[in-house]
């Protein structure tokens, strides 16, 4: 059988969307009482949640502390349910310990830690349905989670993964498209300063096309970017209107 | 796999939110929808996936008439000019899927125009042909044809979700018609509505037509649409016949055994009471057949099939699934030569296998047909007895092709044309396949059409090149950029030359020799750049992939690439600057490489000679410019790497060429001749090994899994018997230990008094030899190159003529950090299949061109009339002795054995191998005397005779004819 067709003659992909457009992306913060902030993110058929406790003080191995700045602990997990075949370890595989380690480094980058020395943040991600991007929609569920547990941050980290077909850059892949061959990119973006805060690519690529498709990614980044910012622009509002009561 | 939709559920209207780029997106209202199905794994789990669909209200409709849809560019004309009875309005045609797939000859006459293709359909037709659906796109990227692609999946308004209890084909059907309705609302509500512009839906399925009747929309029959356009009445011809007409001929009988369906073909093959095959029809016998069923290793095996019930409707090459017979109904293959008359419609084949034959072979019945692999035919048609009659039979050229029976009209034109046929099904009631006329190539013998037909039935592709492919060529005028030259090393004061056949314009490869400062010689190999032009992945570049080399015919090229490429822009013709890939070496006097270097350059060419004008300027010692030394230098050089490379044990082996010198005006062939060679052809050919030897090298180095690369496998030495007996008969050993050998003794054999005797041994030995193929060199560990005595080659050289070369280009670019990789260039699977496309072509392309030669010897000796020739004994065979014709480098049979006639007394000796006639012993090698004539009692099947004049032998030989140049005996005793 023919593989899939992921880019058509008319400009649509698989899913009906046109090169540079994002799935929708549908959000809401503070979904959980006890814990400190947390999130719930939609991006598609991509389901997140993220929950942070902390800062606290460091527990478990006091070794690790940091005296200039605050640990930050990260822990990404999938549900069983989360993809079309039951899985069978939620985490501690492999990918999971290297998809934490990613988003331990992204919010380091992020985070201005060095305001809560010798202490601890945790950051909580499990994926509650898979299709595609699951790094991107973490990180960006993990990004509204910080805000709402009120830690500072250099800016919003936003993510979006990016695919090179036909000599085109596609934002935002779908798990169709990710698995049909696909060479992918994702990145992380600080969007207001243009920094890079992660970029994970595995796929070979020639380097000519490297830099249309961060550019791609970018404003993909942007664009998520301005979502949140909307997300947590009507939160706000909601909890102050709440409180004013 | 089954698909089906169980779910959709609304999720809601919201805005799209997107980044600036999608601005044109945050006006749209998008709808998301879910769309889930399940789907079975190979492992057998089930899994259910859910994908989203997205709804847009920014699908436009593409006609010039709208004024509504803010789109940029249309694509449906406001004047449809098309003329129909049914419908006296303008009107764009939307066709469903089957009439796409069943009737795309219709569509793609260029009188069909402005037609809408839903997306719904184009999918469908991906699903279920490759080839139906590549030609629809290739109509579709056509300008002329104003076809227009309607993304209706995805269109808001046009999308419907499955409902309970629907098929997937009748939630498709519908679809299609929910499209016909909006796009039948749409136009109305545009102001166009004054134009009167309409949508016709084209559907043969008789519900799909009542429904759609049934919600107003303008539905007709393929058929009839197609017969009331006024002025193409040979349009219907091209119709398809479609089963539910039912006008086929349909008698009481049931001639054939139902197939079995898919499903329990596949239960069978799997608990091994079926075998799946290969169908191949004798050439001989058309009740014979064999099914080559592969098995691991030296597992394959054949099952024979006789008798029409058991063959079971299955055409030449089609896969089927084959049910062997209790071994006590096994039989051997009969010897006998069955035609297909027409008449033999009652006989029952199993009875002339009365004979107890030893030879019994595993016997089987076909009980269904895995995969059709039918194609168009070449053939002509055998018009009906009856006058007025509209069905005919076809006859196709290939014999192993049954005949079909087609409807037309136009019988008395057709007649005596050479035409091609497709087939559309076959009825177990009926006796032949039911086909439709799809095109005629002209009147049969003449020599266009012929070679269309060798074409065709070689399955060379020949058509002009697409819009979707002409339009990857650089826009003309061309010139070299400053940013190519910065990349590339300009070589352009070098005094570089080419030098080719005369006529040549598709000139590939230039060289160059100077002398350096100290002392060494510097050669350089320039080829054309042709993977500058041609980009991976491009329409350009997949048509150039698919016909894998340019196949050269007498009088005429069938180009690989576009003519702008081969025979301008890549040709490196003199005194124009070109880019070129160049392979350099250093060298000393004794042509022993010091260093090599390759890269991609600029050249300017100083002159293209041809080989016989570089053979002058060598020879002539007045001459002492700067291309002559160059030359001079090469041929030098040349001689030394010959002889380094014979001691190596590289054989030289000969095969006679013929060229045809053909009359300017008629292009018809006045006289033959054979190629003669030249110290420069070999010198040029030196240079191009060599070159072709260093770049393999590399490229193996750099990328050991997936360097393309060509070997020449060493072959068994049995294949070596026929010439060793030939030499023994003569007194000469031959040895075939190495190739080392081989050519040791062909170089001493050589008998004094027959000194054609030599060359005669070398036509044998290149019979003995295997076919060299390209491989991928991650996928073999068999790298030896026999004929070259090379432990590693490849193609390099002639990127213009073979995409084997543009690949090696590419990986040699990517090796040297010139060009940049893509994926498919480093996958080794990839890159095998591509091996075996480029080798399937390669041996189609030679047997096309071998097929064209026999033709234009055919040709040359309808006007030549009988001739009296001189030959030797190639081949000593059963009945029959095969005579090479030196003069025409020709070959043909003398049958010994004739029906009408009472055989003489044969005797065949196999260890000589000889053939005693009557008193005559004939021993290969044996001068003979033949008479040539043509035989051209089978239209289709033109050949050439020959006839034996001396020895005399009573009885067989005949007498030698006069001489009467326009005299044509074509019915000669054998």
């Amino acid at each position: 059988m023919a593989g899939l067709e992921l880019l058509s003659d008319q400009g649509y992909r698989l899913d009906g969307r046109k090169a540079t457009e994002l799935r929708k992306v549908q959000a809401r913060m503070g979904v959980f009482a006890q814990a400190d902030g947390s999130a719930y993110l939609e991006q598609g058929n991509t389901k997140a949640l993220a929950v942070v406790y902390g800062p606290h003080e460091m527990r478990g191995s006091r070794s690790r502390t940091l005296h200039d700045r605050a640990v930050i602990n990260c822990q990404y997990s999938m549900a069983t349910f989360s993809t079309a075949e039951r899985k069978r370890r939620p985490h501690g595989d492999r990918k999971s310990t290297e998809m934490s380690l990613h988003l331990k480094q992204t919010f380091e980058a992020a985070v201005m830690t060095q305001l809560y020395p010798r202490s601890q943040i945790d950051i909580y991600v499990k994926i509650l349905q898979s299709d595609g991007g699951n790094y991107s929609v973490c990180v960006n569920a993990a990004t509204l989670a910080v805000i709402d547990a009120g830690i500072p941050m250099r800016d919003y980290v936003c993510a979006c993964t990016v695919g090179f077909v036909d000599e085109t850059p596609l934002a935002d892949l779908c798990y169709a498209e990710e698995s049909g061959g696909v060479s992918s990119l994702a990145l992380a973006l600080l969007p207001r300063g243009g920094q890079i805060a992660l970029l994970q690519m595995d796929a070979r690529l020639h380097q000519d096309h490297l830099e249309t498709l961060i550019d791609a990614a970018m404003t993909a980044c942007k664009g998520v970017s301005k979502v949140l910012d909307e997300v947590v622009r009507q939160h706000l509002q909601e909890v102050s209107v709440l409180t004013r009561e | 796999i089954t698909r089906w939709w169980r779910q959709i559920n609304t999720v809601g209207c919201c805005y799209f939110q997107g980044s600036r780029s999608c601005r044109l997106l945050t006006s749209t209202v998008i709808m998301l929808k879910s769309k889930t199905f399940v789907k079975k794994t190979r492992s057998g789990g089930v899994l259910k996936i859910v994908r989203e669909h997205y709804l847009r209200d920014d699908i436009w409709c593409g006609s010039e008439v709208c004024t509504e849809c803010k789109q940029e560019s249309t694509v449906l004309q406001r004047d449809t000019c098309i003329e129909s009875n049914l419908c006296a309005y303008p009107h764009y045609l939307i066709p469903d899927t089957n009439v796409v797939l069943h009737q795309i000859d219709v569509l793609e006459d260029p009188v069909i125009r402005n037609v809408i293709i839903l997306q719904t359909v184009l999918q469908e037709v991906r699903h279920r042909s490759a080839p139906v659906y590549k030609r629809i796109k290739d109509i579709i990227h056509e300008k002329e044809k104003h076809f227009y692609t309607f993304t209706n999946e995805h269109h808001r308004e046009t999308f419907i979700e499955r409902e309970p209890g629907e098929s997937a084909n009748d939630r498709n059907d519908r679809a299609i018609r929910v499209a016909a309705t909006w796009y039948t609302q749409h136009l109305k509500t545009s102001e166009s509505a004054a134009d009167g512009l309409k949508v016709v839906l084209l559907t043969n399925d008789q519900g799909n037509k009542q429904k759609a009747a049934e919600s107003g929309l303008l539905v007709f029959k393929c058929e009839e649409y197609i017969k009331s356009l006024i002025a193409n009445p040979e349009l219907v011809d091209r119709l398809a016949l479609t089963n539910d007409e039912k006008n086929e001929i349909t008698s009481s009988k049931v001639l054939f055994p139902e197939h079995l369906p898919l499903s329990r073909i596949q239960a069978g093959i799997k608990s091994g009471s079926f075998l799946q095959g290969t169908f191949r029809a004798s050439r001989d016998n058309y009740l014979e057949a064999t099914v080559f069923v592969p098995g691991e290793g030296e597992d394959s095996t054949e099952v024979l099939l006789q008798g029409l019930q058991n063959l079971n409707r299955a055409v030449h090459q089609d896969v089927v699934a084959v049910q062997l017979l209790p071994r006590d109904h096994w039989v051997a293959p009969s010897s006998v030569v069955l035609q297909d008359e027409g008449m033999a419609k009652d006989e029952n084949p199993e009875e002339e296998e009365e004979e107890k034959a030893v030879s019994v072979k595993p016997t089987g019945k076909v009980v269904g047909i895995i995969k059709r692999n039918w194609r168009p035919f070449c053939g002509m048609l055998n018009v009906s007895q009856i006058k007025e009659s509209t069905r005919h039979l076809f006859t196709p050229a290939d014999r192993r092709i049954p005949r079909i029976r087609i409807e037309t009209r136009q019988a008395s034109t057709l007649a005596g044309q050479r035409i091609m046929v497709a087939i559309d099904g076959w009825p177990k009631d009926s006796r032949y396949p039911n086909g439709h006329f799809v095109r005629s190539l002209g009147g049969a013998g003449e020599k266009d059409t012929e070679e269309e037909v060798l074409l065709l039935e070689h399955d060379v592709p020949h058509q002009a090149f697409s819009q979707a492919v002409l339009s990857f060529l650089p826009k003309m005028p061309w010139a070299i950029t400053p940013e190519d030259m910065k990349q590339r090393q300009d070589l352009r004061q070098l005094t570089v030359c080419s030098v080719d056949p005369p006529g040549c314009t598709d000139i590939d490869d230039a060289l160059h020799c100077r002398e350096l400062d100290n002392g060494n010689l510097e050669v350089g190999v320039h080829i054309a750049d042709v993977s500058h032009f041609i980009r991976p992945g491009n329409a350009l570049d997949k048509e150039a992939a698919n016909r894998g080399t340019t196949v050269y015919l007498c009088g005429k090229r069938i180009d690989m690439v576009p003519e702008l490429l081969s025979s301008n822009l890549c040709s490196l013709r003199s005194n124009v600057e070109r880019l070129a890939f160049s392979c350099i070496w250093e060298m000393n006097h004794e042509a022993e490489i010091l260093k090599t270097w390759f890269t991609k350059s600029i050249i300017n060419s100083k002159a293209s000679l041809t080989y016989a004008e570089a053979q002058m300027r060598i020879d002539d010692t007045t001459m002492n410019d700067d291309i002559t030394k160059s030359l001079r230098g090469l041929n030098k050089l040349a001689k030394i790497l010959k002889r380094r490379r014979i001691e190596n044990g590289a054989l030289t082996l000969s095969s006679l060429e013929v060229r045809f010198h053909i009359d300017s005006e008629t292009h018809d062939p006045i006289d033959l001749q054979t190629k003669e060679l030249m110290e420069t052809n070999s010198m040029v050919e030196e240079f191009m090994l060599l070159a072709n030897i260093s770049v393999a090298q590399k490229i193996y180095d750099e990328f050991s899994e997936c360097a393309l690369l060509r070997k020449h496998p060493a072959p068994p030495p049995s294949n070596y018997d026929i010439l060793i007996k030939a030499a023994k008969s003569k007194n000469v050993a031959i040895h075939t230990d190495s190739a080392k050998a081989l050519a040791d003794s062909l170089d001493m054999a050589t008998v004094d008094s027959f000194p054609y005797f030599n060359t005669l041994l070398r036509i044998l030995a290149t019979r003995c030899m295997m076919q060299a193929v390209y491989f991928c060199s991650g996928m073999d560990s068999d790298f030896h190159h026999y004929g070259l005595a090379s432990p590693i080659y490849t193609h390099f050289t002639s990127p213009i003529r073979r995409y084997s070369d543009i690949i090696v280009h590419r990986l040699l670019a990517v090796a040297i950090g010139a060009d940049s990789t893509y994926p498919d260039l480093m996958d080794k699977h990839k890159q095998s299949a591509l091996c075996n496309n480029l080798n399937y072509r390669h041996k189609m392309a030679q047997y096309a061109q071998r097929a064209s030669v026999a033709f234009h010897t055919q040709l040359f000796f309808k006007t030549r009339g009988v001739l009296n020739e001189e030959g030797f004994v190639l081949f000593v065979r059963k009945n029959a002795i095969i005579v090479l014709i030196p003069k025409f480098g020709m070959e043909g049979t003398v049958f010994f054995d004739s029906k009408d006639k009472t055989a003489p007394n044969l005797v065949f000796d196999e260890e000589g191998p000889t053939l005693t006639v009557e008193q005559h012993t004939f021993h290969i090698f044996d001068k003979v005397k033949v008479t040539i004539s043509l035989d051209a009692s089978n239209i289709q099947h033109q050949k050439i005779r020959m006839a034996l004049i001396d020895p005399v032998i009573s009885g067989v030989s005949v007498p030698a004819e006069d001489l009467e140049p326009q005299s044509k005996k074509s019915k000669l005793d054998r």
